[in-house]
């Protein structure tokens, strides 16, 4: 390694320092110059200057407009006009339910946030549910019953399926399907199940493109049953995670997964006595577990498995050192270790890490099992390919669609469309006018599961009720009201099915008060699934493992995976979420093609060429990336892009991965070939604006080299004295806000960045924007690599406004639009802002944003409706960043001077620490010594970005901590 | 060679110097007055309501408390406007037949809420709370005038930024006791900055000036 390649860097071009990055980096804002196209622009622009300043003057004469002031016929008693209610209820993912609570302002949702109660949130969200708010409000969603394409009613819809229900009655059911994702639902299950009951030839199919198919035929094959397991990793020593991304959304109970994993770090970084755990990952691309790992195994998708049988086979049995390494820990902390298998992993991969875990003592300590927590568990895919050969066999006469898109993420070796196509009575119910729905006869709007009363169980069977906060907007209707038709009670409400459901569950005279409890808490109580023991795995033979051994065939491998952003497509037409920056590549507005550079190199394709894969026949085009840390001979694709009839958002973006996927292989295959077509695609990525250069932003050491020098987050040359300064300090007599930020727990999951947007008001300004460095979010999460090209360490650091307190943006708006308070937060005022980005300038962390155009929606009618009331919508020409959540603290603020009391530590939590799953963000008084945040700051990890300019930033960083094995250390 | 000006020119040039200045002057004292005056500001201007609502016969001849209507004075940020079922309470009973009370019949039948015309209608970007003045002893009439003597609503103060940071600078000059906060009748007494002074330290009242106390 040459000695002045900079130790941290953030992509490769950065790596290679090019001429065009260098200019790239210099130009704050990018590429700007091509928007003035006026070809004379000198005189154009002054005469448009003219204009304007004449239009200026007179619009300033115009009177403020009459307003009018609506209050209500008979006010609901609970609701105080100004203060949010809120309210508990559960979002689900593939079925499986987090608690959340959703603030609603006047009877509007505005926000989610995490249900404490609730064990799988305890409080934190992920990105996608803070993001479900704006999807309520989508205009996009479709908004009548149609009818062959014509605006039909829900009046004619019921008479048409109880037409149905009645001709297949006539043959017990025969010919009658329902399809829907995968239920956890005890109700939606009842009614399906008392359907089939009733009708006992029809049938009932589940299917969830990116379900845990993987787990459940594991269990199987290991227990002779679906169980679900549940991790423990507070307990967890050792965690072995076999290309499972379980920090990340993509599992069940990620949320509670991430604060139980990052409590126990945290606690061994503030105590020398608590040992921290230690996670080894093995996988392909790059993930936000993979950034946490203390080694990061790179292999293929396909090669896990070997890895696996590496491990069954034991002790001094294992081929590759690292394995024989892994296994030593894991032997030496047997019944407190946890082996977990990826959820992309095939099943064999899943019943060899019970049968781990059991060979370890690790079941009923760190990894519990229970009984499913589906209503009714089955194969999924051949459910799905079942149906489709009946299809195919005109077996089928009424399929109805419960939710899904199946038309566009079957597997497409089953040519879903031509079957269906063969079904005389199609109806779909979806939140969207989808593909799926345009070749059905019927569709009907789904209500969104903030308009929905509906019940859900989450990872770990507790069930929520899921109650509404507004009715439906376009006259929605659940799942519940569907299956009332059938029932032939269509007149029976959604509410009274689910509670007529719980009454029976609990059949006592306080069922009101049962009730009652159950919807204000979210949870009902003691329905977590219970523990099964003792339990015993099918063991693995020699045979066995040597036939998993051997199942990595040679050859360029394909990965399908969920989006890092918007899932498996069901949140496509979601903007936030698509102008979120994916972790790894802080791409967005896209998918792509993810390959090594060495494979890159090797197959002759650069970041930014279209490239056609062929997979078993069949042929996509897509756009390459070369990602830094992923395996050779692989790459990976996400779902969810490609969409045809999403919405305005999504439609005709990214390219479809599901287009490439069979049933024989479902997350991964080999036999892939690609071809390149073109390049000189770009890609808008928030990557390479705004770097730091080598000033050593992300500071990590292992926990033994920190007990050595405790000081090594703050060497000398980094300090700055205290006073030095010209003018005296500043004397912070009350408040003294400030937050620290545990790079030790963060996953870089963008929870608090979609938490910012949601609370803040934050516009999204499309992809071309993004482009040109224009992005909004106020708190962007920052990636760096470090380490050799091919296999780096990859860190995340979320930055917000360092609410310095000699701030640098201050000294140089000439119009004092940025100032301080009293209580040190660094203000915007808006109204006095005219644009001339000075500060942006001048800041060395670039954390302000300018609204180079009108971004926020002023047009859309029902995207007024998702605005956080106590934040000011910010128009063109103003600049914005990071306020700390200012509304909050002035809440926190009067509520406890109403009480006459003081802010207690804790009262004022920020929007982006309320979100984030590892507890990685806390917000407080300085002035007060006992305050979390105080405490935080007297550790010795805590650092300051930058601070060597003496910009003495409020928001300070806890250096990350690693936890090498030493028989791995690399020489 | 002859003067090319004839002597007049002199004061015709140090008249028009003049002129100009007043002239100036005038503009920016015409420009302020009608800034400040109520075609401008809406002081003093009593909007038609869709109901003559006379809080002068609610509050000073009935004696109807604030809080009778506006509930939500005392604890969030708006002090609430009451629904029409809060009219219907006693207009079920008196004055039911009235012509003039139609419109509030009217909602209560249908369901459609009556639209006022708003009065004291801030900026969006200023966020004002009602609670915390009203807690900190800060009068109803301080800002909304003496409502007990209005046939017709209007308002009394600009709600100009200067004068909120008027107060805002040195409330002591207005505040009161808390037990007066809502007396329409209360007159500061002639010992205020000493009053004033005492409750602000009993109150913990603080001077908060910073830009976020109000816009965020």
């Amino acid at each position: 390694m040459k000695s002045d390649e900079p130790l941290y860097w953030r992509s490769l071009e950065e790596l290679a320092s090019t001429a065009e990055f260098r200019a790239f980096v210099e130009d704050e804002f990018p590429n700007r110059a091509p928007d003035w196209n006026n070809p004379d622009s000198r005189r154009g622009f002054l005469r448009v200057m003219g204009a304007s300043i004449l239009l200026v003057g007179a619009a300033a004469c115009t009177k403020q407009p009459k307003e009018v002031i609506v209050p209500y016929v008979r006010q609901p008693e609970e609701l105080i006009p100004g203060k949010p209610l809120f309210y508990a209820t559960a979002m689900s993912v593939a079925g499986v339910a987090t608690g959340v609570l959703a603030e609603s302002h006047l009877g509007r949702p505005t926000k989610i946030e995490g249900n404490p109660e609730h064990s799988a949130s305890l409080g934190a969200t992920d990105s996608a549910m803070q993001a479900s708010v704006l999807t309520l409000y989508d205009p996009d969603r479709s908004q009548t019953v149609t009818h062959n394409g014509s605006i039909s009613s829900w009046g004619s819809f019921i008479t048409a399926l109880a037409g149905a229900r009645d001709v297949a009655g006539l043959k017990n059911g025969l010919g009658f399907r329902i399809l829907t994702g995968t239920v956890t639902s005890p109700t939606l299950a009842t009614q399906i199940q008392d359907f089939l009951t009733e009708f006992p030839a029809a049938k009932w199919h589940q299917y969830d493109p990116c379900g845990r198919h993987s787990a459940r035929a594991g269990a199987m094959a290991a227990f002779g049953k679906p169980l679900n397991t549940i991790y423990r990793f507070d307990r967890a020593d050792v965690i072995v995670s076999l290309d499972s991304d379980f920090l990340s959304a993509t599992v069940p109970g990620n949320l509670r997964y991430a604060r139980d994993y990052s409590s126990r770090r945290r606690a061994a970084a503030e105590n020398p006595n608590v040992a921290p755990s230690r996670l080894y990952i093995a996988e392909n691309a790059p993930s936000v577990t993979g950034s946490m790992a203390d080694h990061h195994f790179r292999m293929t998708a396909g090669g896990v498995a070997g890895f696996t049988a590496d491990l069954a086979r034991g002790g001094t049995g294992a081929a590759s050192p690292e394995a024989r390494a892994v296994l030593k820990d894991l032997e030496a902390h047997r019944g407190s270790s946890i082996v977990i298998a990826g959820e992309h992993q095939p099943p064999q991969v899943h019943a060899f890490v019970h049968a781990i875990n059991q060979a370890l003592g690790n079941t009923g300590k760190t990894v519990i099992y229970t009984d499913a927590v589906e209503a009714s568990p089955v194969d999924e895919i051949s459910s799905i390919a079942d149906l489709v050969k009946d299809m195919r066999d005109g077996a089928v006469e009424t399929l109805l669609i419960l939710g899904g898109n199946p038309v566009y993420d079957a597997p497409a070796d089953l040519n879903f469309l031509d079957a269906l196509k063969r079904v005389k009575l199609r109806a779909h119910l979806g939140l969207y006018s989808s593909e799926t729905a345009d070749w059905c006869h019927w569709h009907v709007p789904e209500a969104h599961y903030l308009e929905s009363w509906s019940d859900a169980r989450a990872y770990d069977g507790t069930a929520s009720i899921v109650q509404p906060l507004i009715m439906p907007l376009y006259g929605g209707k659940t799942p519940h009201e569907v299956m009332n038709i059938l029932a032939n009670h269509a007149d029976q409400s959604a509410h009274d099915t689910v509670r007529g459901y719980w009454q029976a569950y609990h059949k006592s005279d306080d069922f009101d008060d049962f009730w009652h409890i159950s919807l204000h808490d979210g949870v009902i109580a003691g329905t977590a699934l219970p523990e099964i023991l003792p339990l015993t795995a099918k063991a693995i033979d020699q045979a066995a493992i040597a036939s998993l051994g051997a199942t990595a065939p040679a050859g360029l491998e394909i990965v399908f995976r969920p989006d890092p952003s918007v899932g498996d497509g069901t949140m496509s037409n979601n903007a936030w979420l698509q102008e979120m920056p994916k972790p790894p590549n802080k791409m967005t507005w896209d998918n792509a093609v993810w390959i090594s550079s060495k494979s890159a190199e090797r197959y002759g394709v650069t970041t930014g060429d279209v490239v056609e894969i062929e997979f078993q026949g069949r042929k996509v085009d897509g756009a390459v990336w070369i990602m830094p840390g992923h395996a050779d001979e692989s790459l990976t694709v996400h779902f969810g892009y490609g969409r045809t009839r999403a919405g305005k958002v999504a439609d005709g973006i990214g390219f479809d991965a599901y287009a490439l996927r069979g049933t024989g292989a479902l997350w991964q295959g080999t036999g892939v070939n690609i071809k390149r077509k073109s390049g000189g695609y770009k890609f808008a990525n928030t990557q390479h604006t705004q770097t730091m250069e080598e000033r050593d932003p992300f500071r990590a050491a292992t926990y033994a080299e920190f007990h050595k020098d405790p000081e090594f987050a703050r060497p000398e040359e980094k300090r700055v004295a205290k006073d030095l300064s010209l003018f005296p300090q500043w004397e912070y007599k009350q408040h003294k806000w400030g937050m620290s930020i545990d790079l030790n727990s963060c996953t870089g999951c963008n929870a608090c960045t979609i938490a910012c947007q949601s609370e803040n008001n934050i516009p999204v300004v499309g992809k071309e924007e993004v482009a040109k460095g224009r992005h909004m979010n106020w708190l962007r999460v920052d990636r760096y690599f470090k380490g050799p090209l091919d296999d780096p360490e990859m860190y995340f650091q979320p930055v917000p406004c360092m609410h310095c307190e000699n701030a640098l943006c201050e000294l140089v708006c000439p119009v004092a639009a940025t100032v301080h308070s009293a209580e040190g937060l660094n203000e915007m005022v808006y109204n006095r802002c005219v644009g001339t980005r000075y500060c942006s300038n001048n800041c060395p962390y670039k954390v302000r944003r300018f609204n180079f155009f009108l971004y926020a929606d002023w047009d859309t009618q029902s995207l007024f409706g998702v605005r956080n009331p106590d934040v000011s919508v910010r128009s063109r020409g103003v600049m914005e960043k990071c306020s700390y959540c200012v509304q909050r603290i002035n809440s926190a603020k009067i509520d406890a001077e109403e009480r006459d009391q003081p802010v207690k530590d804790g009262d004022i939590v920020t929007a982006c620490q309320q979100a984030c799953p590892a507890q990685a963000i806390v917000f407080g008084d300085l002035n007060d010594p006992n305050s979390r945040v105080a405490n935080l700051k007297r550790q010795q990890r805590d650092y300051g970005l930058l601070e060597e300019l003496n910009t003495r930033p409020r928001t300070t960083y806890l250096a990350r901590l690693r936890n090498p094995n030493p028989d791995l250390e690399k020489g | 060679m002859a003067q090319i000006f004839h002597r007049s020119s002199n004061s015709l040039a140090k008249i028009s110097i003049v002129a100009v200045l007043l002239l100036l002057c005038g503009t920016v004292w015409a420009a302020y007055k009608i800034n400040a005056g109520s075609f401008i500001t809406d002081v003093d201007v009593a909007p038609a309501q869709p109901v003559p609502f006379s809080h002068k016969h609610h509050v000073g001849d009935d004696g109807i408390d604030c809080r009778y209507c506006h509930t939500s004075v005392e604890t969030s940020s708006f002090a609430g406007l009451p629904p029409t079922e809060t009219c219907m309470s006693c207009h079920s009973q008196i004055w039911a037949n009235a012509e003039l009370l139609e419109p509030v019949r009217a909602s209560f039948r249908t369901g459609k809420s009556i639209e006022w015309t708003r009065i004291h209608d801030l900026p969006d970007f200023v966020y004002f709370n009602h609670s915390i003045h009203v807690n900190k002893g800060i009068g109803c009439s301080t800002c909304h005038g003496r409502v007990d003597q209005m046939p017709l609503t209007y308002k009394v103060n600009t709600l100009y930024m200067q004068w909120c940071i008027e107060c805002h600078r040195d409330p002591a000059q207005f505040v009161r006791p808390r037990d007066q906060v809502f007396s329409m009748t209360y007159q500061y007494p002639e010992n205020q900055p000493e009053l004033g002074a005492r409750l602000v330290k009993e109150y913990k009242i603080q001077s908060l000036t910073d830009c976020v106390t109000c816009h965020r």
